[in-house]
């Protein structure tokens, strides 16, 4: 009885957005274009198949995603009018400018953006604006990689896909300044729905660091269902990093897809804060001989808040390296989830894969569900992994109180130093610093750091 | 009077470890606290460090005219007292120059001293770095983060010539040193010795009191002190042991009983 009451309530969710997409797909960018039409009709069939995850379903264990589930969302409207340019300035980096493409609830927003002079055949423009003029620059690679035939987020995400960003970088362009991608969530009235969706394609020996951005202007209820594909071809060098700092009300869903050509080297950044639910999943794909992969994150949660990060490092070439670090720090009644799987192809020798996820609970609510995989199907290959949960270290808090340093600041020291690990991986100066500050501000007494740093 | 221990009772859990310490330290002296294992003496020290796994059941602790129990570490801390620990904490993450700076300006801010910069912290560090022969290294590394046993103990003594304690307390600095990292330390230590200041050397072994003379030297034994007097004290214990200190404080308990 259970069982169809349950399987009802599916088909009734997905109806919703199986009638939204009947609304969106007639007036949506590109849709004179026969591969992207049926690209957004797979996904939504897709999606109607496999309905949301369940806890039933092994890769949402530990994540209920009903709260995203029962909500009633509406499409976004155009509230990019609303927002003043001052209103985003606690969101940029320090130091030199660089180029920034706005999203108001999903929609680009030039007037608020920034674009630099980049190198020569460098694109940085909207998703929405590529669709409808060169279709035939992403038709090549849009959506040949994020798996919405596995994934019910992704599915959506290709169904709705009509804005977001399109990085091109042609063979051997290298860029010094990051592209910062920023997406505000603001007013609308009512429960928004967006999708964006990135597109970055980094040819041989080009050099670049992307931002994602998440933020909120506002407390009402969102949902960013973001889905990016990177693809960085041979030598390729590329840094990505993903900041999730929305309100305690929004719901996160993204999904990094990660390509790798040979010898290429791609480093993930993640540093989550905000949102009420979130799910991360990043998946790298090591398809080319010699390349490197390092995914880095920090995930701090309070409150309520939950966060899972779902990582999936998959080795198709022999001779690549991959280093998962990611640290949790969790407070008040938060729950974390680090789901670490890496899939080790048969013809992936020599590969050498190490996972380490650290944990830190503040509080006895706080909960953390760790769990490694390791699949693997070559013989020749290097796979360690490791988890701790531990408690702040009373015995390094006297040290420090001992030498004067009082109670609160040496909590707050401790803690920093441990979101720092993760921290110093990140090689862009003025987004480390930004994001520095960031945890900084999170931290119970991070004020205090202030005075003696 | 810079420090006045009066029957001083201490436990961790249901253990009772100390058992009565009475004990008066002048500015200016040089006190070896010595016994065997067990006996308490860094229960002692942790003690006046204001470790709070030690609960104090029974008696009281004045230094300069306060009560040095009723405060918590830090406090303890910028009024001038300073333990050298017998296993310093490995803190990664935390940078050493970023800490030793933070202590200082505790310290300084509560003295009323204007805080320092790294610009003017810095001489000031070279200038104890001298002394103890510290590597320059170990100003960019983490707190303790890898370092030797031995460069552990020369951070804390480089650590205490920076913040310049009233009241200077070794938990077995000595214990696992070289004959070379003995003197460096003994060398740091000595270079502190001053009127103003009071030195508590707890220590198992004679060794270090060949380097760092002692005016007093005190017998801590199953949670009392048993016996107490000058330097060539030491050196008894080193040619006889402890045992028969033991004897003598069994025999004085089976008296008291």
């Amino acid at each position: 009885m259970g069982e169809v009451e349950t399987v009802a309530a599916v088909t009734r969710e997905t109806d919703r957005y199986q009638e939204a997409f009947a609304r969106f797909e007639p007036g949506a960018a590109g849709n004179g274009q026969a591969w992207l039409r049926s690209l957004r009709r797979a996904g939504i069939a897709r999606f109607g198949e496999l309905g949301f995850p369940t806890t039933h379903d092994e890769d949402w264990r530990f994540t209920s995603v009903e709260p995203i589930a029962k909500t009633t969302f509406a499409p976004a409207r155009d509230v990019r009018a609303g927002v003043a340019p001052r209103a985003l300035a606690p969101f940029t980096f320090p130091g030199p400018p660089c180029t920034r493409l706005v999203f108001v609830n999903g929609r680009y927003a030039p007037a608020l953006s920034s674009l630099r002079p980049l190198p020569g055949g460098v694109k940085a423009v909207s998703l929405a604006q590529a669709l409808s003029a060169e279709g035939d620059l992403l038709e090549p690679h849009l959506a040949r990689y994020a798996e919405y035939q596995q994934d019910a987020f992704t599915a959506l995400n290709t169904a709705f896909m009509e804005d977001g960003a399109f990085v091109l970088i042609p063979r051997g362009a290298v860029l010094d300044e990051p592209i910062h991608f920023l997406y505000v969530a603001t007013e609308a009235g009512a429960p928004t729905i967006t999708h964006p969706r990135n597109l970055i394609v980094a040819g041989d020996d080009s050099q670049a660091t992307v931002v994602e951005d998440y933020v909120s202007l506002t407390e009402e209820v969102s949902f960013s269902n973001a889905v990016t594909e990177l693809v960085v071809g041979q030598n390729g060098v590329l840094s990505h990093y993903l900041i999730e700092r929305e309100s305690a009300q929004a719901f996160n869903v993204s999904t990094l897809r990660i390509q790798q050509g040979r010898s290429s080297n791609v480093a993930s950044h993640s540093v989550l804060v905000g949102g009420a639910l979130v799910r991360n999943n990043i998946h790298p794909v090591l398809a080319g001989e010699g390349g490197e992969c390092l995914i880095n994150g920090l995930f701090m949660g309070t409150g309520r808040q939950h966060m899972d990060n779902y990582m999936k490092v998959e080795h198709a070439a022999p001779h690549c390296d991959s280093r998962q670090f990611y640290q949790g720090i969790l407070d008040g009644q938060s729950r974390g989830v680090f789901h670490g799987r890496i899939i080790v192809h048969k013809d992936a020798q020599k590969t050498d894969a190490k996972q380490t996820n650290r944990n830190l609970l503040l509080s006895e609510e706080a909960q953390i569900d760790t769990k490694p995989q390791l699949e693997i199907y070559a013989d020749d290959v290097k796979c360690t992994h490791g988890a701790t949960i531990g408690q702040i270290d009373e015995g390094a808090i006297f040290y420090l109180r001992s030498r004067g340093i009082a109670a609160e600041s040496a909590r707050a020291l401790l803690l920093f130093a441990f979101a720092g690990e993760s921290l110093q991986r990140m090689k862009v100066a003025p987004i480390r610093k930004h994001l520095e500050a960031l945890v900084t501000a999170w931290l119970p007494q991070g004020k205090l750091l202030e005075d003696v740093r | 009077m810079m420090l006045e221990i009066r029957n001083l009772h201490a436990k961790v859990g249901n253990q009772e470890i100390l058992k009565g310490v009475n004990l008066k330290v002048n500015a200016g002296e040089v006190h070896s606290i010595m016994g065997p294992n067990g006996s308490g003496k860094s229960t002692l020290a942790q003690v006046l460090a204001g470790r709070e796994t030690y609960e104090v059941t029974e008696g009281e602790v004045i230094y300069e005219g306060k009560n040095l129990l009723e405060m918590a570490p830090e406090e303890r801390a910028v009024e001038g007292v300073f333990m050298a620990f017998q296993y310093p904490v490995e803190i990664p993450g935390v940078g050493n120059t970023y800490f030793l700076r933070a202590a200082l300006n505790a310290i300084r801010k509560a003295r009323g001293l204007e805080e320092l910069d790294a610009m003017d912290f810095l001489p000031l560090v070279k200038e104890k770095m001298k002394l103890l022969e510290v590597d320059d290294r170990l100003l960019t590394r983490s707190v303790n983060e890898g370092f030797s046993g031995g460069e552990k103990k020369r951070n804390e003594i480089f650590q205490m010539a920076v913040l310049e304690p009233k009241l200077c307390i070794m938990d077995e600095t000595d214990s696992g040193l070289d004959i070379d990292a003995l003197r460096i330390v003994a060398k740091g230590v000595n270079a502190l010795r001053s009127p103003q200041r009071a030195i508590i050397v707890v220590t198992h072994y004679q060794r270090l009191l060949t380097y760092i003379i002692p005016d007093h030297v005190l017998v801590l034994v199953d949670g009392r002190i048993v016996k107490s007097g000058g330097k060539e004290l030491a050196l008894e214990l080193e040619s006889k042991g402890y045992g028969w200190v033991e004897d003598e404080a069994r025999a004085a308990a089976a008296g008291r009983g």
